[in-house]
């Protein structure tokens, strides 16, 4: 593992505590519906000759009063590791500066690994907080005694437990103290956490423990592995990801390149992976060289001439059939409501594709030992991909390993492992290491990319011009429903289910008397690639259409888009919240939008062919709200038609920042890859595959087209929300609406074309 | 045989003189700070100093280094080199991380040239290398303050 620099000796003196991780992670409802009881339990078989408080082991002390706290989420440059080791040294009092890392293995012990979602502090800060808080408990208990005062009296504080005038160390205590004490579930659930004033680093600035590696060169990610004895393999991608055959392999002109050694066709048991070959090499040029010079015959899937085109077609179809879908909200009489109306303003939104394009591409570096395959990979959701790799490589579970190091950027991609197949069914094949190597086209071929979407908006109006209803269809490809089924929701019509990471931001938290929305599969995406989950996910296009939609009514009454929006936040009925996590409900979204129009100075006379667009986001889950509101500055040239972001304000308020410093990195990358969806990135689809695989054509933000950001966080002590990915949301809609303001013309695909 | 020098040590090569620079770099000498991005010199992570000019090494030949000095990320000790790193560390600039040896390589490039440079110079100099984290203004900021610093 690359990540822990340096290494901690366990003593037999030291201590592990950790928390009933399940059973408070579970409290949550339905977000980790995968993280069963039974899988921590196993820990406490496991580790009964150890000194263990219970379940799953999150951290330790030695008696040298270092504490080592082992981190199960990837890290990817959200600084995950520092945010989550300040939960439990602050619970913990520990003092900081002996605070080290260890990113873990795939060890069941670690409970349901996921790193996605903007989840990691939301899911694990109580948890976490209650770790720490056990493991102070027994400090101070067994501190007391050998301070010989009672325990009511002590605190600990900075790696001491104190008593008046006395104090004794956290190493110490480890060394000399009665730490035997445990905890069932039921008592780490009550254990107490200290309320939000007396927290001495949660909230504080501190330097990310992974940012002095990263600039030096000695970080390590996974295609920096090495094991003795290794191959490289280089993959030959079919020409659709469903349906190619290999028909015939003919490597004549490959085998007079020094180092090649041959070219294997992949053979899934699984069907995953279908229709491939690997080249195999002694060195990774010889493998590129090679792979050059290998000629494959396949005969492509069914999809081989589905084009971008198609899938809106398909998506505007699906929309415009009132059959099509299931609901995923329901309140009111929506259709009462269009009976009745007297007038209506329908719409339609589309998105296209987007890579990941993850500047790490995508790599495996696979061992098989005695039987157990070991895989190094950075991988963000290793309880995804275990099940299928033991179906690929008909193992049990128990006998892969993955081996986890830094991620040269995730943004979703790195949810599913599934380059891991073809490289560990080539190191068993070939029965030594095998390091696949993606180059980068391959990489943008074999990427589940953002599914293009259609989004189409049906209001109605009263004869007072009052908006009665709102009916929005949403098709699109579900990355859920190939890659992590047991995740579908349940449609309120009873009539299926549906991916709610693809529909969430519908159900936003305006107030609506009528209001249906119905999630729509597009099948023909499905057939064609493999949609995937991309940074901010579903509310990263679905938000486009709501906000630039509520932009469009906001103009049809003549109102300020601010004014139109807070009148339908008002907090009532289910969009009131709830403990703990959206307490406040809309009100808060409503104090955002106040906090950002007052800083940005909202309605200020702007020069000709320039204007502020306003829109709001509510994070990427109704059950985990992040509130924010951003205003885009934007310059429209008429002439050329060039749109300029000028300036990008967000007030975020996302309960308890942790570290505020890394989240206002997230913040700031997440605002900047909204500019970028909007204006700079994206991809065709062609004959059945992304058609932009290199920065020759697919061309991301770069430095000189960074706009002035400012972006600020509310103060909070509301239970924290998520972060990596909701600053994305708001950006596309109100750049959009910005365009319109400056020139009058509505934009309604992504990219933005003027 | 081609024989080099990197980070001030001799180094040689029986590859292909048309294999890349980089991957001599990092599977042959093992100095792994250097990154494979986009393999097309359009992203930058691979980027490396030859006779201290920046260079894409990944459509570099190892030929072109015959006779001369690379350096990289692991054996940068340039003052401006070494300004940057500070400097990367005090504006929190790295999020994944993958692009950041290539970007303080190409900015240590533009401070050799240019001790002070402006906005609109640092994004001259450095348009060129892709953030897929897009933490740009943390780079833009962090090349000025090693810039104030190496004047200090």
């Amino acid at each position: 593992m690359g990540i822990q620099q340096r290494k901690v000796v366990v003593s037999r003196r030291t201590f592990l505590a950790s928390s009933a991780s399940a059973g408070l992670v579970m409290g949550f409802g339905t977000l980790l519906p995968g993280c069963s009881r039974e899988e921590a339990a196993s820990d406490i078989a496991a580790d009964g000759a150890s000194r263990i408080f219970s379940p799953a082991v999150w951290f330790e002390i030695d008696a040298g009063g270092n504490v080592l706290i082992n981190i199960a989420k990837a890290e990817m440059g959200q600084h995950v590791g520092t945010a989550l080791a300040r939960i439990i040294a602050d619970e913990l009092g520990a003092d900081w500066s002996s605070v080290r890392i260890k990113h873990v293995d795939s060890d069941p012990k670690w409970g349901y690994m996921v790193t996605g979602g903007s989840w990691s502090v939301f899911t694990s800060f109580a948890m976490l907080s209650q770790a720490g808080a056990a493991g102070r408990t027994v400090l101070i208990d067994a501190g007391a005694k050998l301070l010989g005062v009672d325990a009511a009296d002590c605190t600990a504080e900075a790696g001491q437990v104190k008593a008046g005038d006395q104090q004794v160390s956290f190493a110490d205590i480890v060394a000399k103290g009665d730490i035997s004490r445990t905890f069932n579930d039921e008592e780490m659930a009550a254990m107490p956490i200290k309320p939000a004033a007396a927290r001495r680093l949660i909230g504080k600035d501190v330097d990310a423990l992974d940012i002095p590696e990263k600039s030096q060169g000695a970080a390590v990610y996974g295609l920096d592995t090495e094991l003795p004895g290794m191959v490289y393999a280089h993959p030959l991608i079919p020409p659709t990801r469903y349906g190619s055959k290999i028909d015939a392999v003919d490597d004549s002109d490959a085998k007079g390149i020094p180092g090649y050694l041959q070219t294997l066709t992949i053979n899934d048991p699984s069907d995953l992976i279908q229709g491939w070959a690997v080249v195999v090499a002694s060195s990774f040029p010889a493998a590129m060289k090679s792979a050059a010079a290998v000629n494959v015959e396949w005969s492509a899937g069914p999809a081989s001439e589905v084009s971008t085109a198609d899938l809106f077609a398909e998506g505007a179809s699906l929309v415009a059939d009132s059959a099509s879908g299931v609901l995923a909200v329901d309140v009111g009489d929506v259709a009462a409501a269009r009976e009745s109306a007297a007038s209506m303003h329908t719409a339609t939104y589309r998105t296209g594709s987007v890579l990941h394009f993850t500047l790490e591409p995508q790599n495996a570096l696979v061992e098989w030992i005695d039987g157990v395959c070991h895989i190094h990979a950075g991988n963000q959701w290793q309880s995804l991909i275990l099940p299928y790799l033991a179906a690929a490589l008909e193992v049990p579970e128990t006998n892969i390993v993955l081996h986890q190091y830094y991620l040269g950027g995730g943004f979703g991609r790195r949810l599913f492992g599934d380059q891991m197949i073809p490289a560990a069914l080539a190191a068993r094949e070939l029965g030594r290491p095998v390091k696949l190597i993606f180059q980068r086209a391959d990489d943008s071929r074999f990427d589940c990319s953002r599914s293009p979407s259609v989004c189409k908006f049906d209001a109605s109006f009263d004869a007072d011009g009052a908006l009665t209803g709102i009916e929005h269809a949403a098709a699109a490809g579900w990355p859920t429903l190939t890659m992590a089924p047991g995740f579908m929701a349940d449609a309120v019509d009873g009539n299926g289910k549906f991916d709610p990471f693809s529909i969430n931001g519908a159900e936003h938290w305006y107030t609506l008397p009528n209001h249906r929305v119905r999630a729509i599969n597009n099948d023909l995406v499905q057939r064609t690639i493999l949609p995937g989950w991309l940074r901010s996910v579903g509310p990263g296009w679905i938000a486009w259409g709501v906000e630039s939609f509520m932009d469009e009514l906001a103009a049809i009454a003549g109102e300020s888009p601010i004014d139109y929006r807070l009148a339908m936040l008002d907090a009532a009925g289910k969009n009131a919240g709830s403990t703990p996590n959206s307490v406040g409900g809309a009100s808060r979204l409503a104090a955002v939008i106040k906090d950002v129009s007052d800083r940005a100075n909202w309605g200020r006379l702007l020069p000709e062919g320039e204007a502020y667009g306003f829109a709001v986001a509510t994070g990427q889950e109704r059950n985990m709200p992040t509130w924010i509101a951003c205003i885009a500055h934007v310059k429209v040239d008429a002439a050329s038609k060039a749109i300029t972001v000028k300036k990008i304000w967000q007030s975020i308020d996302c309960g308890t920042v942790v570290d505020p410093n890394g989240a206002l990195a997230q913040s700031e990358g997440a605002a900047l890859w909204g500019v970028s969806m909007a204006l700079h990135e994206g991809t065709t689809i062609e004959q059945g595959q992304v058609s932009d695989t290199n920065l020759n054509t697919y061309t991301p933000l770069r430095m000189a087209d960074v706009p002035e950001l400012d972006i600020q966080f509310m103060d909070s002590t509301e239970f924290p929300t998520g972060l990596g990915e909701p600053s994305v949301i708001a950006v596309a809609p109100a750049i959009g609406n910005a365009v319109f303001a400056a020139s009058g013309i509505r934009l309604r695909d992504l990219p933005m074309r003027l | 045989m081609i024989e080099f020098e990197v980070n001030g040590k001799s180094v040689s090569t029986d590859s292909d003189p048309e294999t890349p620079l980089l991957w001599v770099i990092r599977d042959e000498l093992k100095l792994k700070g250097t990154k494979f991005g986009c393999g097309i010199a359009m992203c930058g992570a691979c980027t490396v100093h030859l006779d201290g000019t920046a260079i894409r090494s990944c459509t570099a030949p190892v030929s072109i280094a015959a006779g001369r000095s690379v350096t990289t990320i692991e054996g940068l000790d340039s003052d401006a080199g070494k300004a940057l790193q500070d400097a990367w560390v005090e504006e929190q600039v790295p999020q994944c991380g993958y692009c950041q040896s290539g970007q303080i390589m190409q900015a240590a490039d533009l401070l050799t040239s240019n001790p002070s440079p402006n906005d609109a110079d640092i994004n001259a100099a450095m348009n060129g290398n892709l953030c897929r984290c897009m933490a740009y203004g943390r780079i833009r900021k962090a090349i000025k303050t090693a810039a104030n610093a190496e004047e200090v």
